[in-house]
């Protein structure tokens, strides 16, 4: 055990030395979703003031629908933020050219995605949390206002975040470093049925199934139920629970297979060619 | 107990027509160094690769320090260590950061401390504070070799140590190379081009080709064999098929 979470330590020490010495790269991670919060709480900001004017009275409704979008920008970076950090830590190795050495330490494959998942986690925090901040201070914006269920709502969107960087690792395992553009771009195809700024009944009907199978449209379901009436909604909140161990356990299996593919290939050998 | 004891080896690529490696055997001893020689596309990265265990045989055993490497590799694989000029560290760490990194990936104790050895006797002292992109050739290889020695290995695989080395530098490496086997009785399987290398390392020799070990023997009973001045004429027999020496080499093998 100790030697496991030595080695795992190992990978968080080789990822955090590169931080540590490239402030791009840390600016980097805060810059996308500070961003993103401010494009979109001007946005809300605008609408509210135009609309505020047409519907005097309906302030507290308008503020809501303001929370609601900024809540959603903040809540979906984690997701987006979590699984970019699984995904580009594991391609700095590939363009580091550095794999081939880590393929053959004693280092486990459950432990170098324990490595990634870490990692995720505090490239996230750097990333999102300086918005946050900063939506508080532009927009007098509380996301800790939600209360102790926002833990939940951000851990269960980085678990999303998670296993479908597994996937994306798993599909550059199998085709190379030219799969490498889903890193950045999977996840922006399931903003849509993530429902982040609209209830998932404003999808059409046939797309309601797809959008119910992804934890991420329940934690957004879960984020309006209590920015709207205050209430946590239980039940999608035990939804995307359930969901993200359903994908997560496929993920992981699609990961273990093209692993092991990848060495009958021998692609570990040629993946950043 | 060998060092590594490879049976039966070979390595069908998936669509591939003929196998990269061909039902090969061989084993190293420990304390000895055993060289892959061939040409380019002989199977001497497969070997290496299969050895490692980044590669799954398609048939064949490996058991590496003990432990049979389909089962077991792990075990293995924190004893042994590799090195080869076609991967490379972290540009943007520093030596030290990178050195630390295997340290701790190796479980090695005292990382501190075995960092500081090897900076004393590979002469990295003022690299270890640089950032390893920015080194020279000869500086990296070094280093390199620093991190394929962080876990005091007992069992060695490099793949060309010394390519794109000036011949200083590559006699520094070899010289390196021949004090750590002494010292520690570790075993190297060595796949080179460098002829020079190969007879002054090597105390036995496997000349591959096509997939197939077509010859072995130490350097000398090889160019006694074939009748050479030297082990690239003896090279260059099998790489060119003079018939009398494949004939001879089949009686050998």
């Amino acid at each position: 055990m100790r030697a496991s979470l030595r080695r795992i330590w190992g990978m968080l020490f080789r990822h955090v030395s590169l931080y540590r010495r490239s402030w791009p790269r840390l600016l980097e991670l805060a810059y996308w979703p500070t961003l993103q919060m401010v494009i979109w709480g001007l946005t809300a900001r605008f609408f509210a003031a135009r609309l505020g004017v047409a519907a005097a009275g309906a302030s507290g409704a308008l503020l809501t629908a303001a929370s609601v979008l900024l809540g959603g920008v903040l809540l979906w970076e984690f997701a987006l933020r979590s699984q970019m950090g699984v995904a580009i830590s594991f391609l700095e190795e590939i363009w580091s050219r550095n794999l081939g050495h880590v393929f053959v330490s004693p280092l486990r494959p459950a432990e170098l995605v324990t490595a990634l998942f870490t990692i995720s986690v505090l490239r996230t925090l750097a990333g999102v949390l300086p918005a946050v901040l900063l939506a508080w201070m532009l927009y007098a914006f509380n996301l800790f206002a939600m209360g102790p269920v926002l833990i939940l709502f951000m851990v269960n969107l980085m678990a999303m975040g998670w296993w479908v960087s597994l996937a994306v690792v798993s599909l550059i395992l199998r085709h190379g470093a030219g799969a490498e553009a889903l890193a950045w771009s999977v996840l922006f195809g399931l903003a849509p049925f993530s429902c982040v700024f609209y209830p998932v009944s404003t999808l059409p009907a046939a797309l309601r199934p797809l959008a119910l199978a992804l934890p991420s449209a329940h934690v957004f379901e879960g984020m309006r139920a209590v920015l709207n009436h205050g209430v946590i909604a239980w039940g999608h909140l035990g939804w995307a629970i359930g969901l993200n161990a359903l994908w997560m356990a496929a993920a992981a299996l699609l990961f273990a297979r093209q692993f092991r593919a990848a060495r009958v290939r021998g692609a570990l050998l040629t993946i950043g060619e | 107990m060998p060092a590594l004891a490879v049976e039966n080896l070979t390595k069908r690529y998936p669509g591939g027509a003929a196998p990269a490696v061909d039902a090969i055997s061989f084993e190293v001893a420990p304390g000895g160094t055993v060289g892959l020689l061939g040409g380019n596309g002989a199977g001497k990265t497969t070997t290496i690769a299969m050895v490692l265990g980044l590669l799954i045989p398609t048939e064949g055993r490996i058991v590496a320090l003990g432990h049979d490497m389909a089962r077991d590799r792990f075990a293995a694989l924190a004893r042994m260590n590799f090195s080869s000029p076609y991967l490379a560290l972290p540009h943007r760490l520093s030596v030290r950061e990178n050195l630390t990194v295997y340290a701790h990936l190796y479980d090695v104790a005292r990382p501190a401390r075995r960092i500081a050895e090897l900076a004393d006797e590979l002469d990295l002292g003022e690299l270890l504070d640089r950032p390893s992109g920015q080194l020279s050739a000869g500086q990296k290889t070094r280093v390199a070799l620093a991190k394929s020695l962080i876990n005091r290995p007992e069992l060695l695989l490099l793949d060309e140590p010394t390519a794109s080395l000036d011949p200083d530098t590559g006699d520094v490496v070899r010289t390196w190379l021949e004090r750590y086997r002494a010292a520690s009785g570790c075993a190297l399987l060595l796949a080179s081009h460098n002829m020079a290398e190969v007879e002054r390392l090597c105390d036995q020799v496997l000349m591959m080709k096509r997939g197939r070990i077509v010859d072995r023997g130490s350097p000398a009973e090889l160019i006694a064999r074939y009748g050479r001045e030297d082990l690239e004429e003896v090279f260059l027999d099998i790489a060119r098929d003079r018939a009398l020496s494949r004939d001879r080499a089949h009686e050998a093998v």
